[in-house]
């Protein structure tokens, strides 16, 4: 149990330059500005006065590791700059936003490893077959599909052809109000306000978007899954099994999947990075209140502060995911810490 | 026999988009950026086979047009990420050590991002030109590069004929250039075929997004935006014809892709 | 009337399907076993010998289909039967193991779970005493600490342990029949001997019939009753193992006997056709003396090595260590060679020889400097070698005098560049022969000293064969006429027929161009065949050192004696069952 701990807390220290990397890049991006990065933080209502202000407070007129220094300091106080737009600060409107969008980002993703697991394993035991067949084409297509095309053609198909979708416009069709914040996730916060209405309005409107985000996922996790299994059923142990007479369902399920599931695993974090980029696309054609629309908007009206508190807040989230993902893998493949 | 069938038609469609890159302003039968007031947004019809859009220009001949666009933004990307990536990878993968530390380290900071979110800051830092899109999306693709060039060499370094090589008297350095990397390429080259896909993608969600290409430029992602607004009161056309020349476009360079990576890696297991 | 064989296969035929068409792996292949005996099944790569096992046990790939033939087992017939039936029997009555242990065992599983597995599914054991079961097998197989063992996972086990492991899950449900698919292959020879020995006594503690599959004659004689030969697909002889030894009856028995290196035979004997080369033309194989003639030259010794040590830092991957704390207590240094000293003479030929780990390849890459030494002298035709670091040693003349041919002949050979490519390199590089027809001349010449037919100069490694692609890394390492040629296994990746030309050809070799030979080896017979002294290496020291003969027959030292008993032979005195 001891080397399970050392394993983990050696993963956890190795997240720690990571974090510097983002931090680090984080800044230079925002020194590599075009004009005066002084007055992107300060914001549209900025005076001149608060301008100086800002500049030193950001510490511009020092050297670049004194610079440095004071960034990390602003940030890990919460101070991530105003927005030109809104005015209010970067991480409260973060914040505000950040369910929408996660509540989209999980929904789509669960989806996703539903249907393309299953998939991929039944294609890997059918080789050949229909399934096999569907698979690999729902594989190529599905890695080709810009969201953006899916989301829109969804939205035709669903909403203005057949009408059975609600009008593509948020989370929430107007005529509702929105349940009481508790968590900030609709779906959540009208079960817990026990509102059956709301919570059918909530579903109907995430419908379409977390399946154009589901089928944005399905592909790499169906191929990864297909090819694990794959690999894992021509390998010399499923061999030995086999000569052992072990049961279908053993082979299948405690020796090749469970081998093949760790790459799957592996995979997941590098879907979720995709993902949070296709929130972005998804929540544009949605028009969903969410993390990714306000970074759009933030950077068309060059509100650079917003577009950095996006990046970092994404990074962060991403780095986090993996992080977790890692330890899961520590705790349960044997040979994890061996190769270094 | 199917998996060549798909490799020939995947490779002619490949051909074909390369033409219409090179030849597209030549075929259009339009003038891509001629408006006409008296006739927005046409349905499909002989006169314009992918109709009009709100400004009365053809959509056939600016999807056609864009082409040329989309591609040279994906292969300038592709091309400056390959260069780069596939030197830095060999020499991590090659010398391993300190280099590989450090290589690795940059390689994994770039991937601690979401890439395309990394893509919005990079270009939002440098400014919104055609330009730092592509800078932006050869960025985030150098770690795909630098990994595969990385573990290819590393595959390679111990082999019998790299130590040949070094009875020959040949100095290191030759040795990557002349012996170890050439037989990185067939690999690197199936990545650079997908990575293709993958980047024209990045590129049109960007410029789906507002970023980079500006109206009236005919470009794939931008058209989509265009036509999105129209999609609701049932104008489908705008958005469709160059949403599918953006999904052909890029499920032809998956398929070359894959039928590269099958004729690679039999070879080497015979 | 013909009495019922315990496993009856009659006239098995079976094709696969390939990207390049059907190919016949098997044609009408006739075997039988009865109880308690122990069947070996010879052949080199290609013969067909593990297609015909996993057609018995029902685990053909899916490319393959058994078109012929009728297989039964104790009356039930296999062929043919529903996959329910086979699961069932697969495990309980009859058993396989394969090579490659470690890969052959589930690596995210403890070794004891896997041995349970197949207890519980074919209702040996309850939920209650499975667990006592599986560490009782781990003990049968003399696996020590068991009850801690039970808890490993394969990759913290030895390839014998692993093997062993192996063994107990296949015996675990007290089969009839065991076939085992070249089960020491990649193992060291003491290791060998002790796995083959294991499996003798626990299979003949039950009257256990074994199909024992091999391309090695002298285990499948030290350890069977009966052979099969195959070639091609096709039983080219069937007899008891004392009557093939005896009086082999094909011709492809008599050469496979022939090739295989025993503690009698000479380099002469080992007479090999395969469609290569034959006999005669390596004999037409004369090269004018005048181009490469004896060298000449002052010290008696080509090279003397002193005090040679080499030590490698390892770090200890299962203890976990912060970046900061101390060097000392996470580093331990492991000696890979322990001051050793030798010298060669000129013309001579020395063995090299021990298990894995020994030492030896890191000898022989600090010889060729490809290396540096921790510390110690090579002195090299009169001159420290050792002074210079690896990447000095590239830049001077004496590069050229000392060459090496590799173990891996498809690892060792660029497969971007064609066999003349390879083979002109050295000669471009340090001959500095740039002028494309005295390359041409000089390459032509080379393939022509190897017994390299001229058309396959401009093939790429991928068509040639195995033994083709020796060739070329043979004449690669002679294009500079070295002095000091050192071979690393040069012969253990081929067929043995293969092995036996590649040997003679080196040993012509040798006495046409006047070269001195390290030869190293984990194989004492083929060792013996090529070189008068050898050196028998252990854990970084030299145990023994004598006349090649002397060793193999009266080793002094312990170590060389256990490895030389466990080198499978034919023992014509061997006690039938």
């Amino acid at each position: 149990m001891n080397s399970k701990l050392y394993k983990i807390g050696w993963r956890l220290l190795q997240a720690v330059p990571s974090i510097l990397g983002v931090i680090i890049i984080s800044f230079v991006l925002t020194r590599a500005l075009p004009g005066d990065p002084a007055v992107y933080f300060a914001g549209a209502m900025a005076d001149k006065e608060s301008i100086e202000q800002v500049r030193q407070a950001l510490g511009l007129d020092r050297s670049w590791i004194e610079q440095f220094f004071i960034y990390v300091g602003n940030l890990v106080q919460g101070d991530w700059g105003q927005s030109l737009k809104t005015g209010q600060p970067v991480t409260e409107e973060l914040l505000k936003r950040l369910p929408a969008s996660l509540e989209l980002t999980i929904i789509g993703l669960g989806l996703a490893v539903l249907a393309a697991v299953p998939l991929g394993i039944l294609a890997a035991t059918n080789p050949g077959s229909w399934v096999d067949h569907i698979c690999r084409l729902l594989v190529t297509a599905g890695v080709s599909l810009p969201t953006f095309f899916t989301g829109l053609f969804l939205i035709y198909i669903f909403y203005y052809l057949l009408g059975w979708s609600p009008s593509p416009l948020g989370r929430l069709d107007i005529f509702y109000l929105s349940p009481s914040h508790v968590t900030g996730f609709y779906i959540i916060d009208s079960v817990i306000a026990g509102d059956l209405e709301i919570f059918l309005g909530v579903l109907a409107q995430l419908v379409l978007p977390t399946i154009t985000l589901g089928l944005f996922a399905l592909a790499p996790i169906a191929r990864m899954t297909r090819g694990a299994m794959l690999g894992a059923l021509s390998s010399d142990y499923v061999r030995t099994a086999r000569a052992s007479g072990l049961s279908k369902s053993m082979v299948l399920l405690t020796y090749a999947f469970r081998n093949a599931s760790l790459p799957v695993l592996t995979t997941l974090g590098m879907v979720f990075s995709f993902l949070l980029g296709a929130n972005v696309l998804v929540e544009k054609v949605f028009s969903w209140p969410g993390i990714g629309s306000f970074a759009i908007e933030a950077l068309i009206a060059s509100d650079y502060a917003a577009v950095q508190g996006f990046v970092l807040s994404m990074a962060l989230l991403f780095v986090t995911v993996n992080l977790t993902i890692d330890v899961i893998l520590a705790i349960t493949d044997p040979r994890v810490g061996l190769e270094e | 026999m199917s998996e060549n069938l798909v490799t020939v038609v995947s490779f002619s469609l490949f051909l074909f988009i390369i033409f219409l890159g090179l030849f597209g302003e030549f075929l259009a039968p339009y003038d891509p950026l001629a408006t006409a007031a008296s006739n927005t947004l046409r349905p499909p019809s002989w006169a314009h086979p992918f109709g009009t859009d709100n400004l009365g220009r053809d959509v056939l001949s600016r999807v056609i047009v864009a082409t040329r666009l989309d591609l040279s933004i994906a292969l300038s990307a592709v091309a400056l990420s390959f260069v780069i990536g596939s030197a830095l990878g060999s020499v991590a993968g090659f010398w391993g050590g300190w280099w590989d530390r450090i290589i690795g380290r940059f390689s994994d900071t770039i991937m601690a991002f979401p890439l395309f979110v990394l893509a919005m800051g990079i270009v939002a830092a440098l400014g919104n030109t055609v330009e730092n899109i592509i800078y932006a999306t050869a960025i985030i693709n150098l770690p795909f590069y630098i990994r595969v060039s990385r573990a290819e060499t590393s595959i390679r370094r111990q082999a019998g004929y790299v130590a040949a090589a070094r009875l020959c008297g040949i100095s290191e350095i030759r040795i990557l250039a002349t012996q170890v990397f050439p037989n990185t390429l067939p690999p690197m080259m199936v990545q650079i075929s997908l990575n293709m896909g993958w980047a024209i993608l990045n590129a049109a969600g960007l410029s789906f997004i507002g970023l980079g290409v500006r109206a009236p430029d005919a470009e794939w992602g931008i058209m989509v935006a265009e036509g999105a607004t129209y999609i609701v009161s049932g104008e489908w056309w705008l958005a469709l014809f160059p949403g599918a020349a953006l999904m052909i476009a890029v499920f032809c360079f998956n398929l070359l892709g894959d039928g590269l990576r099958d004729l690679v890696d039999p070879q080497r297991r015979t | 009337m013909k009495h019922e064989h315990f496993l009856d296969v009659n006239e098995l035929s079976v094709e696969f399907r390939t990207r390049n068409g059907i190919v016949k792996a098997l044609e009408k292949v006739s075997i039988h076993v009865d109880k308690g005996e122990v069947l070996g099944i010879v052949g080199e790569s290609g013969s067909g010998k593990s297609v015909t096992a996993y057609t018995i046990i029902g685990l053909l790939d899916r490319a393959g289909l058994a078109t012929n033939g009728k297989t039964a087992f104790d009356g039930m017939l296999l062929s043919g039967a529903k996959e329910a039936l086979l699961s069932d029997l697969r495990g309980r009555e009859i058993s396989m193991i394969f090579q490659n242990p470690r890969a052959a065992l589930n690596p995210i599983r403890p070794v004891g779970k896997q041995i349970e597995d197949v207890l519980l599914r074919h209702v040996q054991a309850s939920r209650h005493n499975v667990r006592k079961k599986a560490i009782d097998m781990l003990d049968l197989v003399k696996i020590v600490d068991c009850k801690r063992r039970y808890w490993s996972y394969p990759f913290e086990l030895s390839g014998g342990m692993c093997q062993r492991v192996m063994i107990a899950i296949a015996l675990a449900c007290n089969p009839r029949l065991l076939i085992a698919d070249e089960p020491t292959t990649g193992l060291d020879v003491t290791t060998q001997k002790a796995t083959m020995d294991l499996i003798q006594e626990l299979t003949q503690n039950r009257n256990m019939s074994v199909i024992l599959i091999t391309h090695d004659l002298g285990m499948a004689s030290a350890y069977c009753d009966r052979l099969v030969v195959m070639q091609k697909g096709k039983i080219v002889e069937s007899a008891p193992v004392v009557k093939i030894f005896s009086e082999p009856q094909h011709s492809y028995t008599k050469k496979l006997i022939a090739a295989s290196p025993g503690p009698k035979s000479q380099l002469a004997d080992l007479i090999a056709t395969t469609g290569e080369m034959s006999e005669a033309d390596i004999e037409q194989l004369d090269t004018p003396m005048q181009q490469f003639g004896q060298k000449k030259s002052a010290t008696p010794n080509i090279l003397e090595v002193f005090n040679l040590v080499k030590e490698f830092t390892v770090r200890d991957p299962s203890r976990f260590r912060l970046p900061w704390s101390g060097k000392i207590s996470s580093h331990q240094t492991f000696r890979a060679v322990d001051d050793i000293s030798f010298s060669l003479k000129r013309g001579e030929s020395l063995g090299l020889v021990g298990e894995s780990g020994c030492g030896k390849s890191t000898t022989s890459s600090i010889l060729t400097r490809l290396l540096d030494p921790t510390s110690g002298d090579v002195i090299f035709d009169g001159e420290n070698i050792t002074s210079y670091s690896s990447v000095q040693f590239a830049q001077i003349p004496q590069r050229a005098k000392i060459q090496m041919v590799f173990q891996d002949p498809t690892d060792s050979l660029n497969p971007r560049y064609t066999a003349k490519d390879t083979i002109a390199e050295p000669l471009k590089r340090l001959l500095f022969i740039k002028k494309r027809e005295a390359l041409n001349e000089r390459v032509i010449k080379l393939a022509k000293m190897v017994g390299l037919p001229e058309n396959l100069l401009t093939r790429f490694p991928h068509q040639l064969s195995g033994g083709q692609k020796a060739r070329v890394g043979i004449a690669r390492a002679i294009s500079v006429d070295p002095l000091l040629l050192i071979l690393d296994e040069p012969t253990s990746a081929l067929d043995v027929s293969v092995q036996a030309v590649v040997l003679q050809l080196l040993d012509k070799l040798k006495r046409d161009l006047g070269m001195s030979y390290i030869f190293v080896s984990h194989d004492l017979n083929v060792v013996r065949l090529l070189c008068e002294r050898v050196m028998v290496m252990n854990r970084g020291k030299i145990v023994e050192t004598g006349r090649a003969d002397d060793v193999l027959k009266n080793p002094q030292e312990d170590y060389t004696r256990n490895l030389v008993s466990s080198i499978p032979h034919f023992e014509p005195n061997k006690k039938v069952a």
